[in-house]
């Protein structure tokens, strides 16, 4: 019993980082039909920078309360991440808007594999695995028999939080009407007024923020980065995504909730339901695994609606 | 109509001389190349095989329209599959079978004989070669027959999804049974051997090579074998590409519910489309197993799988000359900067500024992103229009146009 708790507080924990990306890559496919490939080297990058910020503050203002320091990263890293993620909409997506879908995923993978480049190149940020500093004091808090760290409570809040905040935004102002507008067809919300290159841009915009908390938390949660350290949680939040009803951002949030209590259950009793012959190391196999019994079985997702030519 | 054209339909005198000329120059250049150092001629027997893998991911993405970002799952499987059966591998398997599970050990133990709980099992390339091309086939259906129904980018993700999860497995195979050594890899693998001659040299040869009296370096030899596959997968895509089964996967590319109304089979034709293109990335496998002498989970890494696609996306999708000149610019081009820009670098600067691990990086990316922006068809576009990729790449000219 103290396993399931456990393990279904760690899927919480990395269900809503799943849930974090899940809606950049959601509210990107909304607009555009697009996969933003490049959606968790954002994550990454946000995260290489907020390790940058907290460095920074250490050597000019050393004794900063642990969650200021946090927060003053995360804060930091938005706006990188925000102005990365637009740049890669400007440069490698607009000219390819009405090219044939194979195009601008492929320039999509090539943009993922130059910003992994960029970061290796960087002598402050390199190749190798990057320890990150835990700013947070480090005693669990025990709920139920089980452990639940500081960082993982305040990645609870901060990715709740931002949740509602993203809902506020699409459900009650101006840009998310026209969000949800584009999203409907663009050609008549263009029709009605509505600028959706801006909306588009703030699409790309707001995901990326998004990412860029995830990617910081993801930092203060497992403690090492490293500039591959965005594909795997991309494309788990893809599948996430696709889990939820691609389009639909409930259905990323979620889907990214339940594609991190399947992982971290499945890690937690894959051992003993298979008699040994498969380890918790197979913990990555899941969501690939969700993703294509999904995509066979009910390519809408669990919140989708129209999916007549998306699958 | 360009100075360079490998097109038998219109010219074909033309494309004749430049074939033989082309042929003349490939086998002339070990001899040149070896005197300058075996290393050159080495950088060239991986881009040979880098070669191969392209034509066959040509076949799943240039003809079918099929992206696939998991073809170097493919690739491994052959090396794999020549790491357990031509190397002391089986008999950690095996040790490892008897001690876990006795009767089903002891029973492979009594089918093979004594021997290979000490040596494992070594077949012989004419065994191997077919059975990786054959086992690689079988998981390219395997993957193709989840993600029939699934277009463009989905089947992207999901077969990069399957590309890591061999890895996973790759890594982590080692127990309860140890199939693949886990993150260590297989070690030891055999040399290519044909007709008796060891293409690594005999112990105590210094790696040379002796056919008939005639010694070369071990890295020679495997450029001849490397080359003979190439040419042999060059003619056997481009006699596909204008088979009946080309032609259904053109038409599934540009169409597929047009493709289906005209009566072809199109699952039965994605999926042809998916194990032949895996079988030459298998064959391709088994000859990198054999010529490393070890494999890795490292060497099948997703970055692999994208610089594959990235040389058949910057040569020109669909277009086999083409592909193969993405090969060879994409393998070559970084082992060339890697000799060149790093000496460079300490040279003008006194350190090393820009790793040539990063300018490889680039390169792919830098590929990929302006090809599509610039030149969808890739650089040496098919001189027929109808061979070229039109409804997955690049505009309609009207659309354009309008």
């Amino acid at each position: 019993m103290e396993t399931f708790v456990q393990q279904i507080l760690n899927g919480l924990v990395l269900g809503s980082m799943y849930a974090l990306v899940a809606l950049g890559y959601t509210m990107v496919y909304g607009v555009l039909n697009l996969i933003n490939f490049a959606h968790g080297d954002v994550l990454m990058i946000g995260a290489m920078v907020g390790l940058s910020i907290l460095h920074a503050l250490e050597s000019h203002f050393p004794g900063l309360p642990g969650y200021l320091q946090l927060a003053i990263a995360i804060l930091g890293a938005i706006p990188v991440a925000m102005l990365v993620n637009m740049l890669i909409e400007r440069i490698a997506y607009r000219r390819l808007r009405n090219a044939p879908r194979l195009a601008p995923l492929i320039t999509a993978i090539g943009v993922s594999i130059l910003l992994q480049t960029f970061v290796m190149a960087m002598p402050f940020w390199g190749r190798n695995p990057l320890p990150f500093p835990q700013v947070l004091p480090s005693e669990p808090i025990m709920i139920g028999g089980a452990m639940i760290s500081q960082t993982q409570v305040l990645l609870l809040a901060l990715a709740a939080s931002a949740m509602f905040a993203l809902v506020l935004l699409v459900e009650r102002t101006k840009m998310g009407r026209a969000m949800r507008a584009v999203a409907e067809n663009p050609r008549v919300a263009g029709l009605m007024g509505v600028d959706s290159n801006r909306v588009i841009v703030a699409t790309f915009a707001i995901g990326a923020a998004l990412a860029a908390v995830a990617g910081v938390m993801w930092g203060a949660n497992y403690a090492t980065i490293s500039f591959t350290m965005g594909v795997l949680p991309g494309l788990k939040a893809f599948c996430a995504a696709v889990l939820g009803g691609i389009g639909n951002i409930y259905g990323a949030m979620i889907g990214g909730l339940l594609l991190g209590i399947i992982e971290a259950l499945g890690a937690g009793y894959i051992g003993d339901a298979t008699g040994g012959l498969l380890g918790s190391h197979y913990q990555d196999i899941f969501a690939f695994v969700v993703l294509i019994l999904v995509l066979t079985v009910r390519p809408s997702g669990i919140m989708g609606e129209r999916v007549a030519d998306r699958a | 109509m360009s100075l360079i054209t490998f097109d038998l339909q219109h010219q074909p005198a033309k494309a004749r001389i430049n074939m033989a000329l082309l042929l003349v120059l490939m086998i002339a250049f070990p001899f040149f190349a070896s005197q300058y150092g075996n290393s050159w001629v080495r950088i060239i027997d991986l881009a040979l095989l880098y070669i191969m893998l392209a034509l066959g991911l040509n076949i799943v993405v240039g003809f079918a329209g099929l992206l696939d970002l998991g073809y170097i799952a493919f690739f491994a499987v052959g090396a794999y599959l020549t790491g357990l059966f031509a190397s002391p591998q089986f008999a950690a398997l095996l040790e490892s079978l008897v001690y876990n599970y006795p009767a089903l050990g002891e029973w492979l133990v009594s089918l093979f004989g004594e021997d290979i709980r000490q040596n494992g099992i070594h077949l012989s390339v004419w065994v191997v070669v077919p059975l990786a091309a054959l086992v690689a086939a079988f998981f390219g259906a395997l993957l193709g027959a989840p993600t029939l129904k699934l277009r463009g980018d989905y089947l992207a993700i999901v077969t990069l999804g399957f590309g890591e999860i061999i890895r996973i497995f790759m890594n982590n195979l080692i127990e309860p049974i140890n199939f693949t050594n886990g993150p260590q890899g297989i070690n030891m693998v055999d040399p290519i051997r044909i007709f008796g001659v060891s293409l690594a040299g005999e112990a105590g040869s210094q790696s040379t090579v002796y056919i008939g009296g005639y010694g070369m370096p071990s890295v020679n030899a495997y450029y001849f074998l490397f080359l003979a596959l190439c040419i042999a997968t060059i003619f056997i895509t481009s006699r596909l590409q204008h088979s009946r089964l080309g032609r259904a996967w053109v038409a599934i590319r540009e169409d597929e519910i047009a493709a289906k109304a005209m009566g072809i089979n199109t699952r039965n034709v994605k999926l042809l489309a998916f194990s032949m293109g895996a079988s030459f990335g298998g064959v391709a496998g088994a000859m990198f197993g054999a010529f490393q002498g070890f494999v890795s989970p490292e060497s099948f890494s997703l970055t692999e799988s994208i610089a594959v696609l990235a040389m058949v996306v910057l040569g020109g999708i669909g277009h086999i000359p083409g592909v193969v000149l993405g090969g060879v610019l994409l393998a070559a081009l970084p082992e060339i900067l890697r000799h060149v820009v790093e000496p460079a670098q300490i040279a003008l600067f006194g350190e090393k500024l820009v790793e040539a691990e990063v300018l490889r990086q680039a390169l792919y990316g830098l590929a990929l992103v302006l090809i599509m922006l610039v030149r969808p068809a890739g650089l040496w576009p098919s001189p027929n229009k109808e061979d070229r990729p039109n409804a997955a790449l690049a505009r309609d000219e009207e659309e354009a146009a309008a």
